[in-house]
């Protein structure tokens, strides 16, 4: 058994799902994201573990105890909050301090578990500073840091990088990465930017409408979605509809204006109507020759690293997006050619 | 020219300023000013105000322990109404930010309702509930405990003023409860306290200021109420409004009444001050005011 489970936990508000029938197992130590759009019960899944929010439905068990009726002051989880939710009338010190307080730690145990904890988030020195002298990313490890000094068995995190700045945000991504790998303690975070949740989690758990949709490591997630949602969600995607038609010579997708597609046609049946993902990054321009496909650049766009076009085929409006290597990019309005390897199309179920 | 936009800039707050300064001092500090003169003045039995500079209302005010016993009552009348205002104001404040959209400001206007009805009604309305054959003595019989007689004394009093103050302490106590973000309560909780420790050490601590300002107010209107005191104190049970009152319109001892209006002032003034000096100071070290 994992070290937490949630089985088939679901709430509702009258009629409302906001989560339903969430099941998880987490590993000790894992790192998992929670990431969805606004609304898909991602932060509920959330508020549930943390014992915010009763649930209507469902089991939870941490390290083989069940909590889910448990009082959130009784849970001993820590969670990091959007707003961070710091004391405004502690200094950072006493915030790192109330937990301990609460577990009746002696004194001089709390003065040495809030210098280490300080010292971890490169917060020693601001110990007698006030909240409210203090920059956003330093408030946030101030949170972390509150979060972390009991030890909890779970580490919840609530968007904790939401109310930063872009590029203090990539920073703290990899120094959130950086503590978690350092403590080892179980981590869920609540995201919705596929960036981050790629980047730092063992596990991302796609939701969508209050269900977990998909459940993957990050990089099979973004090679492998399961549906049409999870490819435009987690990445740029290029979708195009199609048909499966299997035959003795092999499995083809029949693509809208009568284009033949050799993919893998997984568990589709014939006939199926599915939709054809294909990454930007995946499409190369290449020479005119046998199955390649014509177009036409209508638009440019640098990215620094990378360019991304846009242009016009007989399958449709594509995306490509190429890394910038120094040479000189493909003009606006160029006719130009492209081409894919042939085990990179990936085939997921249309939207009925 | 740029002299010029700077003295024009420099000047323009203080000129904007002159029409709220004339009506202060016009209808503040003249009739202080005048009142402080009039405390001077000699009063004679048969003569009435007479001109000329005299110390003898003060004198008499100081050396009759008969005035320390109505100053001594309106002080303990006020300081027990603040509190009171304190132990329920600061709850019901709390239970009105915590609730929902339609109640919320149902109960609002139900708290602050009392304001919109003249206090010589809401007077009335009290001693008509207190009075011998009132709907509370009714009650009392009923429960077997007996008549009690309120009307007339302190406990009325102090129990309709509470009922007049307390939306002076619920207004700034949720006006502080407003700016408190509700997670920072559930972030508590996340860290094992207690619900009665999140209360003292995370509530209580943020709202600090606005029961500072409530009971500030709360202390202040309660030492100088007329109307409740004298509509549900009667005629013994005096408070120093109604004493200054009676001195003015009765006696007609215009510098005696004076004098204890000053003295009043006074006294209110210093408690209020050093109140504030003191639980203020305590706060800013932990606020760190800037």
């Amino acid at each position: 058994m994992s070290f937490l489970n949630l089985e088939g936990v679901s709430k509702y508000y009258g009629d409302f799902g906001a989560l339903i029938d969430m099941s998880l197992s987490v590993e000790r130590g894992e790192f998992i994201s929670l990431l969805g759009p606004s609304g898909c019960g991602k932060t509920t899944t959330l508020q549930a573990i943390a014992g915010l929010i009763p649930v209507t439905r469902g089991r939870m068990t941490l390290d083989g105890r069940d909590i889910t009726t448990l009082p959130v002051n009784q849970r001993g989880l820590g969670i990091v909050f959007q707003s961070y939710a710091l004391f405004p009338h502690m200094t950072v010190a006493e915030n790192v301090s109330f937990g301990l307080e609460m577990r009746k730690a002696p004194k001089h145990e709390r003065d040495t578990q809030i210098a280490q904890m300080l010292k971890l988030v490169h917060l020693d020195g601001h110990a007698s500073r006030y909240p409210r002298e203090l920059s956003g990313g330093q408030r946030q490890r101030v949170a972390i840091a509150r979060a972390l000094v009991i030890a909890p068995p779970v580490l919840l995190l609530d968007e904790p990088l939401s109310n930063l700045d872009a590029k203090l945000r990539e920073e703290m991504q990899f120094e959130l990465r950086r503590i978690q790998r350092k403590v080892g303690t179980t981590t869920i975070m609540v995201t919705h930017d596929q960036a981050e949740a790629l980047s730092i989690s063992d596990r991302v758990v796609v939701m969508e409408a209050g269900r977990a949709t998909q459940i993957d490591a990050p990089y099979r997630l973004y090679e492998h979605p399961k549906s049409e949602f999870i490819s435009g969600f987690v990445g740029k995607t290029n979708l195009l509809p199609g048909r499966v038609s299997r035959s003795a010579a092999g499995t083809v997708v029949a693509l809208a204006q009568g284009q033949l597609l050799d993919v893998d046609g997984g568990d589709f049946a014939d006939g199926a109507d599915v939709t054809v993902c294909l990454r930007p990054e995946k499409l190369f321009f290449t020479e005119e020759a046998r199955g390649t496909l014509a177009g036409r650049v209508e638009e440019r766009f640098f990215l620094g690293s990378q360019w991304l076009y846009r242009i016009s085929s007989p399958l449709g409006e594509l995306e490509l997006s190429c890394a910038n290597d120094g040479s000189a990019p493909v003009e606006e309005y160029a006719a130009v050619h492209l081409a894919w390897a042939d085990d990179v199309a990936r085939l997921v179920a249309a939207k009925p | 020219m740029s002299k010029a936009t700077n003295t024009a800039s420099r000047w323009t707050p203080f000129a904007l300023s002159v029409p709220s300064l004339a009506l202060f001092a016009l209808m503040v500090l003249l009739p202080l000013a005048l009142t402080a003169l009039l405390s001077f003045q000699q009063y004679d039995q048969d003569k009435g105000v007479q001109s000329g500079f005299t110390l003898g209302s003060y004198a008499l005010v100081l050396g009759d322990s008969y005035y320390y016993e109505i100053f001594f009552r309106t002080g303990w009348i006020a300081a027990l109404t603040t509190l009171i205002c304190v132990l329920v104001g600061a709850p019901e404040a709390y239970i009105l930010s915590r609730m929902g959209r339609p109640w919320r400001s149902i109960f609002l206007l139900v708290i602050l309702a009392p304001l919109l009805v003249s206090v010589v009604v809401r007077a009335f309305g009290w001693s008509l509930l207190l009075g011998p054959n009132g709907v509370v003595n009714q009650v009392f019989e009923l429960v077997g405990i007996g008549k009690a007689k309120m009307l007339y004394t302190s406990t009325a009093v102090v129990v309709a003023l509470v009922h007049v103050m307390l939306p002076f302490m619920v207004i700034p106590v949720w006006t502080s409860l407003q700016k408190l973000d509700p997670m920072v309560e559930n972030a508590a909780l996340s860290l094992n306290a207690s619900h009665w420790t999140v209360m003292r050490r995370i509530v209580l601590p943020q709202i600090t200021p606005g029961l500072l300002s409530g009971s500030l107010i709360v202390f202040g209107l309660s030492a100088s109420a007329l109307a409740i005191p004298g509509l549900l104190g009667g005629r013994r049970l005096k408070m120093v409004a109604t004493l200054i009152y009676d001195e003015y319109l009765h006696a007609l001892n215009w510098p005696l009444g004076a004098a204890i209006a000053l003295a009043l002032l006074v006294i209110n003034l210093v408690i209020m001050l050093s109140y504030n000096a003191v639980l203020e100071g305590a706060y800013a070290k932990r606020m760190g005011r800037s």
